[in-house]
């Protein structure tokens, strides 16, 4: 198993005492497409920052077991947690406007990913970053390799932090909301980018969103999460038989193109879901 | 049904680029219009160039009957209010709800600021309690509401909606176009909506607008656009993907 997680829970203090952000979360996630879908405060960033131990300062995190490819997370040192960052795991975030260095271009932010983690010359890494780029499907590599953040489009600011992403050839990909920030057309493209270079480098992917049609489309598996907890997990192709409430809810309230409703329908949060 | 906004070969120019490239469209009152395209196709510029948000355009724009120049009168800013993307970009971090609401009031010299920032609240189905607390203490949907009081303080005709619920959780969203809705019931308002999401615009809005490369390519019946009845391979394409994505997998078998 890539990632093996049993019983996590991440807690925060409060004035009140501590309060439960992820509560007895368990996964397992092979050479698979893993999907985590839930709302802003489910939960879902924390369980998957939790296997990069990329958490905020004031988080405590406990779990039975936390390892990825057999390694103790938990009890892994600094050392160990670099080499998994960035190297054998990738990081996609949301909004490349933010994570994108904006006084880097696009092709040193690519070498300096490829030589912190494999070495090599400057020359071999700027040839690499030109390779990655042409891999995330960018036309003409060479321009975007000279530009800066500012100077891409959203989508092509994706495909860079794609492209750098790869360059330590990880085992396994963590896009956390990756196209939300992206508009209908480009997000398509952006998630059929990922979902192929998933499956040609056999990586392991975990695909946070909250949009659930979409997320079945790119995933094998879905995790669906509520207050902290994985309500249901289902096959992707089985979203339709969804037994929670809160799954049902979520696939229920989106508007349609092709069944109209007069009104949307509007979540009823139960109380007993929290337990 | 008398039209509220008629727009007229607009053009606007960011320097040497033209962003909107002879825009035309009217919009009755009481109606809903949607603009949809994709990022870059000038949708967000058409509606800044309507709410005075950008002073650098020319063509005939008229709302409820005048003429629209690059400087509008306080009566038009009463009249024409919008709604962002952001609402944790769009209210400010260092003001309560109630100064966020009573700004607009003051500034249009209204009476009675207590009661209508009470009723205000009402309105979007806010607690009373949230009047004095800061934006970074509501979540994004309560923001997003506060963005709507904030709006309809003035009592606006027109309001402008630039993606209003694309930064939003889907069950928040769903509760938002419902209100979305309900207010236009209940106040008469006309809506522009501004969005990528095709089922958000044809859900709220009867008329379409499909803009590409600053140009409007297709003016299209939500109904038309569901059944599919649609004209330019720009707009087949973008529905097309917008049915694919939005069943869950499995259902198409």
């Amino acid at each position: 198993m890539l990632v093996e997680i049993r019983n996590l829970r991440v807690q925060f203090p409060t004035a009140t005492g501590l309060s439960d952000a992820v509560r007895d979360v368990s996964l397992t996630l092979g050479q698979e497409k893993l999907g985590i879908v839930g709302e802003s405060g489910s939960g879902k960033s924390l369980t998957a920052r939790s296997i990069m131990r990329l958490l905020p300062g004031n988080a405590r995190i406990s779990a039975d077991r936390l390892a990825f490819d057999g390694i103790d997370l938990l009890r892994a040192d600094e050392a160990t947690l670099r080499k998994i960052r960035g190297g054998r795991a990738g990081l996609i975030m949301q909004d490349p406007k933010y994570s994108l260095n904006p006084v880097m271009t696009a092709g040193a932010q690519i070498a300096e990913a490829w030589r912190v983690h494999r070495g090599g010359s400057r020359k071999a890494a700027g040839q690499a970053a030109l390779d990655l780029l042409t891999q995330v499907q960018i036309r003409d590599p060479e321009r975007v390799a000279r530009a800066y953040p500012h100077e891409l489009s959203g989508g092509m600011g994706q495909r860079v932090m794609i492209a750098m992403m790869l360059a330590p050839d990880p085992e396994l990909l963590i896009a956390d909301e990756p196209t939300s920030a992206l508009d209908a057309t480009v997000q398509a493209e952006i998630l059929r980018l990922i979902e192929d270079l998933v499956s040609r480098r056999g990586m392991g992917l975990i695909l946070i969103s909250h949009d659930l049609p979409l997320v079945s489309h790119f995933c094998d598996r879905v995790a669906v999460m509520y207050a902290g907890r994985i309500v249901e997990e289902l096959a992707a192709n089985e979203l339709t038989r969804a037994k929670h409430p809160y799954t049902r809810g979520l696939l229920d309230c989106l508007p349609s193109l092709t069944h109209p409703q007069a009104r949307l329908k509007v979540m009823q949060r139960d109380p007993s879901w929290l337990t | 049904m008398a039209d509220m906004i008629e727009v007229n070969d607009l053009i606007v120019r960011f320097g040497e680029v033209q962003a909107v490239k002879g825009v035309s469209f009217r919009v009755g009152t009481g109606e809903n219009f949607g603009l949809v395209g994709e990022s870059g196709s000038g949708k967000s510029t058409v509606l800044r160039a309507l709410s005075g948000l950008n002073p650098d355009w020319s063509g005939d724009m008229v709302i409820a009957g005048q003429g629209l120049t690059p400087h509008r009168s306080r009566d038009f800013y009463r009249r024409v209010q919008m709604v962002f993307q952001d609402p944790y970009g769009s209210l400010h971090p260092r003001q309560t709800i109630d100064r966020i609401l009573s700004e607009p009031l003051l500034v249009h010299g209204m009476r009675d600021v207590d009661q209508r920032i009470a009723r205000g609240l009402n309105e979007v189905a806010l607690p009373q309690t949230a009047r004095f607390r800061y934006p970074h203490q509501l979540s994004g949907g309560q923001r997003q509401r506060v963005a709507i009081a904030r709006a309809l303080m003035s009592e606006p005709e027109v309001v402008l909606l630039d993606e209003p619920t694309s930064a939003l959780d889907v069950s928040v969203q769903a509760e938002v176009l419902n209100l979305l809705a309900d207010l236009q019931q209940a106040r008469g308002l006309t809506y522009v909506l501004v969005s990528h999401n095709l089922a958000v615009v044809a859900h709220l809005c009867k008329r379409i607008a499909v803009m590409q490369g600053g140009q409007i390519v297709e003016t299209i019946t939500a109904e038309d656009l569901r059944a599919g009845r649609t004209k330019h391979p720009h707009t087949a394409a973008l529905r097309e993907l917008s049915v694919e994505l939005e069943e869950p997998e499995g259902t198409a078998a």
